[in-house]
């Protein structure tokens, strides 16, 4: 046992070892970007190109599936506008409240804080599914539904990223500031938006785009909220896509959609990789 | 510590309890918009279940109260254990490969004899998957696994098979393509998970186990993985929790069927086609029935992790 290649370990072991784990490296890297690679070369092919099978090469097609896509049946720009402004509503609308929430339970000290943080904490992991019936009553008897409402509000009350929000606050908001500002004489509220929140802008940062990747890609609730296809967002044009009799379609068209829908996340995601990988690990709590 | 006596006494106290009364006002929005739209849609999601509500062609039935009777025909006609197992079997198809990869690359990445180059890129690549919209993701395996997709052309151009293999009207095909998007998904968020835990292991073990003649293989069965055993069980039943939640890739892969003969029908695919034929009593019996299960995934999540940690600091102040 104790001499089991010990000395192969030290020597040629080392280097071995780190050619495999390069391999296995890229061998996965390609399993997850290859998907994506043959997303975008296909959607700059015309649907007699890619009938007649696979090829690597982009070809020149991409402006005229473009130009079919937004003049075709689907409303692929109003999509695109309403997804933009639900993800973007709720990104400001869960940051700022979560940040406030997790400010009330660090700088106070009240009866029911313990409580209120075990709570929130126990709530964390209780998936919307389970509670879309009620919900979907519940806005058609606020006459809600068919608006963006149900859809951005309900992000101010945000567990995981309160639980964050407290998190970071806990290593850089020192309540001996919140002092300082109370004895010049500043509001607690002011204290909050211009003292507690600026400080918070790394985390803010990064919730902000988990949250606006979670709504941007969400499809469950929005397909049971939007009915009017003016007020539809991208994943729900795109069930629609599949559930539309797919040989009829111009398959240019199909792939120039599903890439226009993921193509901003991707982007955005390349700019800041860097504050989201360190994020996760961060945070700890994602579903 | 009751401030009220004190308040009398020291004017200090006095101004402290006066702010600490901001805590419970900057709580409104958070308790507010919950309760409105979590708690009362909870509560009468319950209720629901304890009726019979549903449409029969245009004519609505009900609503009347039977108690449990959507909870009996649920657990009886056996849709329930069919959905559960549609659930469970794809989850593990794509947790087995998520954990195995996620620990062999997790290992690597804080292995500081390794030395491995460009570490930042490849954890930017892999984490890509998780970011992308699972419906668009899942709309575009359909098209490329389809009879006349690129996948089949290539296999047929290189000899692996003679004609399309239709890799939507087989069980273990369309099983086993859900379980891998899951896999590409979410094994660059686990990786990224249990490498912060791996980081934190303390160095000097390694360098005393090393000293001792033990492997690399060695260092990680006996060291890394019973160290890290807290954290891999948080993972295991988070992922859990968010498999029974399964629902966009598998619902546009079949277009909300399930296909091939219910195989691939999830607990939260149906209830969606409940909610959306608006069969309002079943759809609230199927919602109770997950909801006790998350509930009771997240208690025990609660309590190795939230509960210890997080509470634990706060009482410790």
């Amino acid at each position: 046992m104790p001499n089991y290649d010990s000395g192969l370990d030290q020597g040629l072991g080392i280097k071995n070892r780190r050619i495999i784990a390069y391999v296995v490296l890229i061998l996965l890297s390609f399993l997850c970007l290859c998907w994506f690679y043959v997303l975008f070369i296909n959607a700059t092919r015309s649907n007699g190109e890619l009938t007649k099978g696979f090829s690597p090469i982009p070809s020149t097609h991409l402006f005229e599936n473009w130009n079919n896509l937004i003049h075709g049946t689907q409303p692929v720009l109003s999509g695109m506008i309403n997804s933009v402004i639900v993800a973007g509503l709720s990104a400001f609308l869960s940051t700022y409240f979560s940040t406030m929430t997790a400010y009330a339970i660090h700088a106070y000290d009240f009866k029911l804080k313990r409580f209120m943080f075990t709570f929130i904490l126990m709530i964390m992991m209780i998936p919307t599914q389970v509670t879309a019936l009620g919900f979907v009553q519940l806005i058609d008897k606020m006459k809600i539904n068919d608006t963006f409402i149900p859809l951005v509000v309900p992000t101010i009350a945000a567990p995981v990223t309160f639980f964050y929000m407290k998190q970071y606050m806990d290593s850089t908001l020192s309540l001996s500031l919140i002092e300082a500002a109370r004895i010049d004489g500043a509001g607690e509220l002011r204290i909050f938006n211009t003292i507690a929140f600026p400080l918070m802008k790394p985390a803010i940062a990064v919730q902000a785009i988990f949250t606006f990747v979670t709504s941007w890609n969400n499809y469950f609730v929005p397909a049971l909220v939007l009915q009017t296809d003016k007020k539809k967002t991208l994943p729900i044009l795109i069930a629609q896509l599949r559930s539309a009799d797919f040989l009829k379609f111009d398959m240019g068209q199909v792939y120039c959609m599903i890439a226009f829908s993921i193509l901003p996340v991707i982007v955005v995601y390349l700019l800041l990789s860097r504050y989201i990988v360190g994020g996760v690990a961060l945070g700890g709590v994602k579903e | 510590m009751k401030p009220k006596g004190n308040v009398v006494k020291y004017g200090k106290r006095n101004s402290i309890v006066k702010y600490n009364k901001w805590g419970y006002i900057f709580l409104i929005p958070f308790v507010v918009v919950y309760v409105v739209f979590q708690l009362i849609p909870l509560a009468s999601t319950i209720y629901n279940s304890f009726y019979e509500n549903f449409m029969s062609g245009l004519k609505q039935i009900g609503p009347t109260f039977i108690g449990g009777q959507n909870y009996a025909t649920l657990f009886e006609k056996g849709d329930l254990w069919t959905y559960l197992s549609n659930t469970l079997i794809m989850w593990i198809i794509g947790f087995v490969p998520q954990i195995f990869f996620s620990l062999l690359l997790g290992a690597w990445f804080s292995d500081t004899r390794l030395r491995l180059k460009a570490a930042g890129f490849f954890k930017t690549v892999i984490y890509l998957p998780n970011l992308i919209m699972a419906s668009a993701f899942s709309m575009l395996f359909f098209t490329l696994f389809a009879d006349t997709g690129p996948i089949n052309s290539i296999l047929i151009n290189m000899g692996v098979i003679k004609e399309a293999y239709s890799f939507m009207s087989h069980v273990g095909s369309v099983r086993s393509l859900v379980g891998f998007m899951n896999f590409v998904m979410w094994f660059g968020n686990t990786t990224i998970l249990l490498m912060a835990g791996m980081l934190g292991i303390d160095p000097g073990l390694f360098e005393a186990a090393e000293i001792d003649g033990a492997t690399s293989t060695q260092r990680f069965f006996m060291i890394t993985l019973p160290i890290l055993k807290p954290i891999l069980l948080y993972v295991m039943v988070t992922s859990l929790i968010g498999g029974l939640q399964m629902f966009d890739v598998p619902q546009i892969l079949t277009n909300g069927t399930g296909d091939p003969m219910r195989s691939s029908m999830t607990l939260i695919m149906a209830l969606n086609k409940h909610l959306f034929s608006k069969n309002y009593g079943m759809a609230g019996a199927l919602s109770v029935i997950i909801f006790i299960i998350t509930a009771a995934l997240s208690l025990l999540v609660f309590n190795f992790s939230g509960n210890k940690e997080a509470v634990g600091k706060k009482g410790g102040k």
